[in-house]
């Protein structure tokens, strides 16, 4: 980990190469994070793979967590490693959640009945996007699949952004934390009239 | 005529493997491209175990969540709840008790044989060598007996805790965990004799489902598959957790990156496991074996009948369990098959609002295309053994 003042540091040499891309930076529990403009991450994590005194070369884990209802509530992280170093890099996205403001919301898992259930395949413009990193980090194919699976993240520029854990008709985006737990269809039900 | 038998031999089959298949080792279903024998192309289709267990895991309280944990990568169950429990005792700021350190390196290592060698038995298995299976499944099922012994479950044990391990080693254990990695390697070599020389293992295994190193790194592989490619690269020598940093052991690390190199990788992981087991016991400090913060660790039973301040301790821990103050760690373990990290993030409450597992089986995945492309079927089946997938920890 890069202690709090080489954060500070990182963070100064970024904003001279591009104005404006971190917003924030946590030192916490010994873990140095940057929060980055969602739009300038791939500038942020290029700059921090090759910068010759960085070399945040190996990308660990790409995963997304749901702040609810902290806004913007959607924080995609990325767990980089500079492996010469020994050193890890925590870069952090928020995004907003582009539905919370539509027209025609209705709050999900009032109760389960009331699934408001989004033809598969809907218009993605309610969704959170973010562009996908493959391109500099091969490693994050499968994983923003994952993320958008379960969160509904959609990461621009995926060569293949579909459902990876989850059946492709499922509906819903189960790990946000306003998605109920509980209430899955069984789907061996040929005699449960029997059972009632 | 010729035309026919031309588009015949480039004629290309769509084969449909699995989900349900023996030689994919769990519920994996492949979607392979043939041409003749020939894998041209294939795609891993994930998803049919998948459980919500990370989902499962925020509606649980801290304490509740270390056997959820347990079953995504069902056969190193030990690696999981380290994971977590690292991964919580960071958050809360809680250290652990040295004693409780070198417990936990003993059984994670005793952990990773026993996840090797089940990894062993079914390779080899599907190599055609049936006997390896059971000489690997007698060894496994010392081990197992030696969880049984520690903490009353072969599988599943539940056995570390947010501040420690739930009980001490029991009398005689230290006797039996001796007499088991003195004979070890001696077993390790029996292995090796049966298949290093063998030639059918041999031309199986020499030259196939190679990928390059700086591939593998891109692709976020880690663990046996990265060092038999020759990156020394160990998360136990790298960053300092538990008893690591006192331990003598060597990296193992192949050179061309071939299923034989893979092979070789992880036997000789065995025998170095072995070695970290041997010093721990030796090191083995007296002391209490979990922390004693009673804020987040149970009270001792004895105290309850006598103390009413324990009582209401258990009560609270029991019920409500205890409360994470808001914030976030990644934490991450050699597991047998690579980087296992861990994402908790906790929101004040007693519930963690995000469990996140970095599954190295799911990252390592990835590579399987370009092990498996432009090599024999029977060799694709080969290489995925190699790759050692666990699907309980993929799909979670």
């Amino acid at each position: 980990m890069p202690d709090a003042p080489g954060l500070e540091l990182i963070r100064g040499e970024i904003e001279r190469d591009h104005p404006g891309s971190v917003l924030a930076t946590s030192f916490d529990r010994g873990q140095a994070a940057l929060i980055v403009d969602p739009t300038q991450v791939l500038a942020v994590l290029g700059w921090l793979r090759d910068e010759p005194g960085q070399r945040y070369r190996f990308l660990s884990s790409l995963h997304v967590a749901d702040y609810l209802p902290a806004e913007p509530r959607f924080g995609v992280h990325y767990e980089l490693l500079n492996r010469d170093r020994v050193e890890r890099l925590r870069v952090k996205a928020m995004l907003g959640d582009p539905a919370a403001s539509g027209p025609g919301q209705e709050p999900a898992g009032e109760h389960l009945g009331s699934f408001s259930a989004p033809a598969p395949g809907h218009s993605q413009s309610d969704l959170p996007e973010i562009d996908s990193c493959v391109e500099l980090f091969a490693t994050a194919e499968a994983q923003e699949r994952e993320a958008f699976d379960f969160f509904g993240v959609v990461f621009r520029g995926h060569p293949d952004l579909t459902r990876i854990l989850l059946p492709e008709d499922y509906v819903g985006w189960p790990q946000r934390r306003d998605f109920p737990v509980g209430g899955e269809p069984v789907t061996f039900t040929y005699n449960e009239h029997n059972y009632g | 005529m010729a035309e026919l038998m031309e588009d015949r031999a480039t004629e290309v089959m769509t084969v449909n493997i699995g989900p349900h298949h023996p030689a994919t080792h769990g519920v994996l279903r492949l979607v392979v491209e043939l041409e003749g024998e020939v894998v041209k192309d294939l795609k891993p289709v994930i998803g049919y175990v998948h459980t919500g267990i990370e989902k499962s895991c925020e509606d649980k309280s801290y304490w509740k969540v270390i056997p959820f944990v347990e079953r995504m990568d069902y056969v190193s169950y030990f690696f999981q709840m380290e994971a977590y429990c690292g991964a919580v005792e960071r958050l809360i700021g809680l250290e652990i008790p040295p004693r409780a350190k070198y417990l936990r390196t003993i059984f994670l290592e005793l952990n990773r044989i026993h996840s090797h060698l089940v990894w062993l038995g079914t390779t080899a298995l599907d190599l055609g060598a049936i006997s390896m299976l059971w000489y690997c499944f007698r060894e496994r099922d010392r081990i197992l007996d030696l969880f049984e012994m520690a903490a009353g479950q072969r599988m599943h044990t539940r056995y570390f805790q947010v501040g420690g391990v739930i009980e001490d080693i029991p009398l005689g254990f230290e006797q039996k965990l001796r007499s088991f990695v003195a004979d070890m390697p001696v077993r390790v070599g029996q292995y090796q004799a049966l298949l290093d020389r063998n030639e059918v293992f041999l031309s199986r295994t020499k030259g196939v489902g190679i990928v390059s190193r700086e591939r593998l790194l891109e692709l976020g592989v880690t663990g046996p598959l990265l060092r038999a490619a020759g990156e020394p690269w160990d998360l136990r020598k790298a960053f300092d957790y538990l008893a690591y940093p006192e331990m003598d052991f060597k990296i193992p690390v192949g050179t061309v990156g071939d299923n034989y190199d893979r092979y070789r990788v992880r036997v000789a992981e065995m025998v170095e496991s072995t070695k970290i087991i041997e010093q721990s016991l030796d090191l083995l400090p007296e002391g209490p074996f979990i922390a004693d913060d009673r804020k987040y660790v149970l009270p001792p039973r004895s105290e309850l009948s006598t103390s009413m301040e324990s009582l209401i301790h258990h009560f609270k821990l029991v019920t409500e369990g205890f409360r994470v103050d808001p914030g976030e760690v990644y934490y991450s373990i050699e597991s047998p098959r690579g980087e296992l990290g861990c994402f908790v993030l906790a929101d004040g409450s007693s519930k963690p609002s995000r469990v996140h597992f970095r599954d190295p089986s799911f990252v390592n995945l990835q590579a399987f295309r370009e092990m498996a492309v432009g090599s024999y079927i029977a060799d694709m089946i080969a290489s995925l053994g190699m790759l050692d997938p666990i699907l309980g920890g993929v799909d979670r």
